[in-house]
């Protein structure tokens, strides 16, 4: 035993299984999330079922089983269940039932002994709506302007031809209302801006106003246009309902306006499944939330993350590198070097939380403050800059990860053999042409270092966004097709906050908790991404610079 | 009357030195044959000055490098430094081009000399004193660019653009220092790829790519195996019929073979300076025969 610790094996085993714990624990993390995040969008099987209520009687309930436990038979007793004496354990289901606005919940706990006659019948039809979540039921049949259609054709087939009309007629409604009227908002709150702005300047001249006047007149024109045509869309779309017979056995009318689909998982194939699920997939990671963030996709945040985290670099590269030549290349080493390095490395560890109490105060209230007074007083007194936004939440993201910069770059200034600086002096360099053509190119891969460690801390901060511009959810993109294109006074969403908000502020926990899981690996994914291309970069560099280190 | 054709003969037998593996061995460090037969009339003074040196000190914070140095280098000649470890000889050469300012703690006092202005002089443009006095170090540090890149380096320091332009020079001077047949068809892959004499080569034509007055070579073979040896001490030989030459080298063989004219420092001192021949056949003093013969150092 003594030769066994003598020989140094148990460091080495030592070694070996931190490093296990470790990949044991990374690997398990993103297997949990992606287990229970990705599962949420198989279309599982819809039960139908007879369930025995405390009243006595069987009622019909139907819905996907989404959960299971056993559970001490004194908890469901206080269920209210009624069961046989010798059990001491006790299955339940946790049941998605939807239909929210019939029943009032949408999820269910049920007691397994008190479930009689399950089946999974082939026409049971889940239908997927804008409001009120999902809806559960036998299709009866289908109305147009409020009459029944009597048709040759089955009517699954008919419901699935009135949905694709749908859709292009909700494209189009999406495309007036975003696109067109959006813009014409844009440019009428412009006219406004600029015509507040003349009377600022005291301007009484009418003749000054009249080609707003004209240009308002103008826009009003077009505006009333639209809203004309959307009417007629709108009457277009609000044709047809279907009627669905639901678990009570009440049949209920759904406007097919409110659809986003309709399918029989208990028919599908498992290509036809497969195919359900990428397209939900796709769904969650190329559209917008609904129902307040617990269903639809996540793109705002997606776009909202990358695009924060991308100005935040083009702020936060430069600015450190500057600084990390300046403390390396310029300044005199001497004590204050020492003390302001100290106290970069310090910043690096105050929590992030400061930093948005920071950014708050300082770039919301004094500096965008201040740009409203100089350059946005005609908006006044509705806030432009002054108010949280991409910005200010780039630039405090920015100030919170300048120093992993700052000391990625110093330490590859501080690699970078003398004998290069030297050689290049010897030509007849300068310093600044030294540091120009020769040291910061050779500095770039440690450039790029710091670059990587900055983007995956500022990736995953949500304490300091939600004070300088991030909200639950953001009316519009950052970018858009009116001028400047990129409004970086928006505020925007952000997946990390987004998990906050979809786990801990939404009214349905049961139907919000797979989302969390899945958001979560997708800012995992993203942060993989964003990190391979800054290291594939640093990997292109350094091989440019090989052999000089 | 430059001395060069006769000199070759003279100083720089091929055939001994390449046949140096085999020789036998001998008592003293250096082949006092191969100088024996020398008879160099000519005097330091009859050439035209380059650098002169006038009573330099150099301290190393508190610490004395060198001593009250006075030494007038000619014009189109090789100096060559030598003397054991410690004793002073790159610090000198450093100061030549000033190199030592970037030692925070070194502290230069007394003159030197360039063509009979003070590089020292308060408003001399460093820049411009190193452009005309260029150095290879002693360990070849070419930059992580293209071999083109790396010699056409100082002409773009000075703003030259023009591609024909440096497309010339670069190839005159990788022809100047006999690197031209080797890598003419590399010119675009990175200088890391060279071996370590042609890297040596190729520092070297980098630093005659920008035309200096004066080249400074600091141990410029140490690091390199016998055969890239060789070339770099044929290349000083072409060399120095365009510029004046200082060397260091703990090589006295190399310092007979390529040098006119030998300097012998000592713990910060010049014990001895003069013609090579002389130095090296007919040392004045006790020190230098000693150290020549191998006897320390």
């Amino acid at each position: 035993m003594r030769e066994w610790f003598r020989s140094g094996s148990p460091w080495v085993w030592l070694n070996a299984g931190a490093v296990s714990v470790c990949l044991v624990m990374v690997v398990g993390l993103i297997l949990l999330i992606a287990f229970r995040g990705l599962g949420h969008f198989w279309p599982s099987d819809i039960t139908q079922l007879y369930y025995l209520e405390e009243d006595g009687n069987a009622h019909r309930l139907i819905g996907e089983v989404v959960d299971h436990e056993q559970v001490p038979r004194e908890r469901i007793e206080d269920l209210g269940a009624s069961l046989p004496e010798d059990v001491i354990v006790v299955d339940r289901y946790l049941l998605k039932i939807g239909n929210r606005e019939f029943f009032g919940i949408d999820f269910r706990w049920i007691a397994g002994p008190s479930i009689i006659n399950q089946a999974h019948p082939g026409h049971i039809m889940a239908i997927e709506r804008h409001e009120w979540g999902n809806l559960y039921g036998y299709l009866v049949g289908l109305k147009e302007n409020g009459e029944v259609i009597h048709s040759d054709k089955p009517n699954w087939d008919l419901l699935q031809g009135r949905l694709s009309r749908k859709h292009t007629l909700s494209k189009e409604i999406r495309h007036v209302e975003k696109d067109l009227v959006g813009a014409i908002n844009y440019r009428m709150e412009k006219l406004r801006l600029k015509e507040r702005g003349l009377e600022l300047e005291g301007i009484v001249d009418r003749a000054a106003y009249r080609h707003i006047d004209t240009e308002r007149a103008h826009l009003q024109d077009q505006y009333d246009q639209l809203t004309q045509r959307l009417a007629e869309l709108y009457e277009a779309i609000e044709r047809d309902s279907v009627v669905v017979e639901i678990a009570d056995e009440r049949e209920v009318e759904v406007p097919v306006a409110q659809i986003v689909r309709a399918y029989q998982p208990n028919h599908m194939g498992l290509f036809d499944k497969l195919h359900f699920y990428f397209t939900k997939l796709w769904e969650f990671v190329a559209e917008e939330p609904r129902e307040a963030n617990t269903e639809g996709g996540i793109l705002p945040a997606i776009f909202g993350t990358v695009l924060m985290v991308m100005i935040m670099s083009v702020f936060v590269t430069p600015f450190g590198v500057v600084a990390a030549v300046y403390l390396r290349e310029y300044a005199k080493q001497g004590l204050l070097t020492r003390l302001i390095r100290i106290a970069v490395n310090n910043l690096a560890g105050v929590p992030s939380i400061v930093y948005g109490v920071f950014g708050l105060g300082f770039f919301v209230y004094i500096l965008g403050g201040n740009i409203d007074q100089l350059f946005f007083r005609e908006a006044l007194p509705a806030p432009t800059f002054g108010t949280p936004g991409l910005i200010w939440a780039s630039l405090t993201l920015a100030i919170l990860t300048v120093p992993v910069v700052i000391v990625a770059t110093e330490e590859g200034l501080s690699r970078i053999p003398r004998a290069i600086r030297e050689g290049s002096l010897a030509l007849g360099a300068t310093k600044a042409e030294t540091l120009w053509r020769t040291v910061l190119p050779m500095t770039a891969p440690a450039m790029i270092t710091g670059l990587i460690l900055a983007v995956a801390r500022a990736a995953g901060e949500v304490a300091p966004l939600m004070m300088v511009g991030v909200v639950k959810l953001a009316p519009s993109l950052p970018t858009d097709g009116n001028f400047p294109y990129l409004h970086l006074d928006r505020k925007f969403m952000h997946l990390g906050f987004h998990i906050y908000d979809v786990g801990f502020q939404s009214p349905n926990v049961e139907a919000a908790r797979p989302l969390v899981y899945a958001t979560a690996l997708l800012l995992v994914l993203l942060i993989i991404v964003l990190n391979l291309t800054a290291i594939h970069i640093r990997n292109r560099l350094r091989e440019k610079y090989n052999a000089a280190e | 009357m430059l001395p060069s054709s006769r000199n070759r003969t003279r100083i720089m037998p091929k055939e001994p030195f390449a046949s140096s593996a085999e020789r036998p061995l001998r008592t003293h460090a250096v082949d006092i044959s191969l100088l024996s037969r020398s008879d160099s009339g000519l005097r330091p003074q009859e050439r035209n000055e380059c650098l002169s040196v006038k009573n330099l000190n150099l301290y190393y914070g508190e610490k004395q490098a060198l001593n009250d140095i006075s030494l007038s280098i000619p014009e189109k000649h090789v100096t060559a430094f030598i003397g054991p470890s410690g004793c002073g000889k790159t610090t000198l050469l450093r100061c030549f081009n000033r190199m030592n300012d970037l030692i925070d703690i070194a502290r230069v006092e007394g003159e030197i000399h360039l063509y009979g202005q003070n590089i020292y002089d308060k408003g001399i443009n460093v820049a411009e004193l190193r452009r005309r006095v260029g150095m290879v170090f002693q360990k070849p540090n070419p930059f992580p660019k293209t071999v083109y890149e790396n010699v056409a380096y100082g002409l773009r320091i000075q703003g030259i653009k023009n591609r024909r332009r440096l497309d010339k020079v670069v190839e005159q001077a990788l022809k100047a220092a006999a690197l031209w047949d080797e890598v003419k068809d590399r010119l675009n892959d990175s200088a890391m790829g060279l071996s370590g004499g042609q890297q040596q080569r190729l520092v070297i034509a980098r630093a005659i790519a920008i035309e200096p007055e004066v080249l400074l070579l600091d141990e410029p073979a140490s690091a390199l195996d016998p055969a890239s040896t060789l070339k770099i001490e044929e290349l000083i030989y072409e060399l120095k019929t365009d510029y004046t030459i200082v060397i260091v080298t703990h090589n006295m063989q190399q310092a007979a073979r390529v040098s006119d004219y030998t300097a012998f420092l000592y713990v910060g001192e010049i014990i001895e300076f003069g013609y090579t021949n002389t130095v090296f056949t007919n040392p004045k003093t006790k020190q230098t025969e000693d150290y020549i013969t191998g006897r320390y150092g």
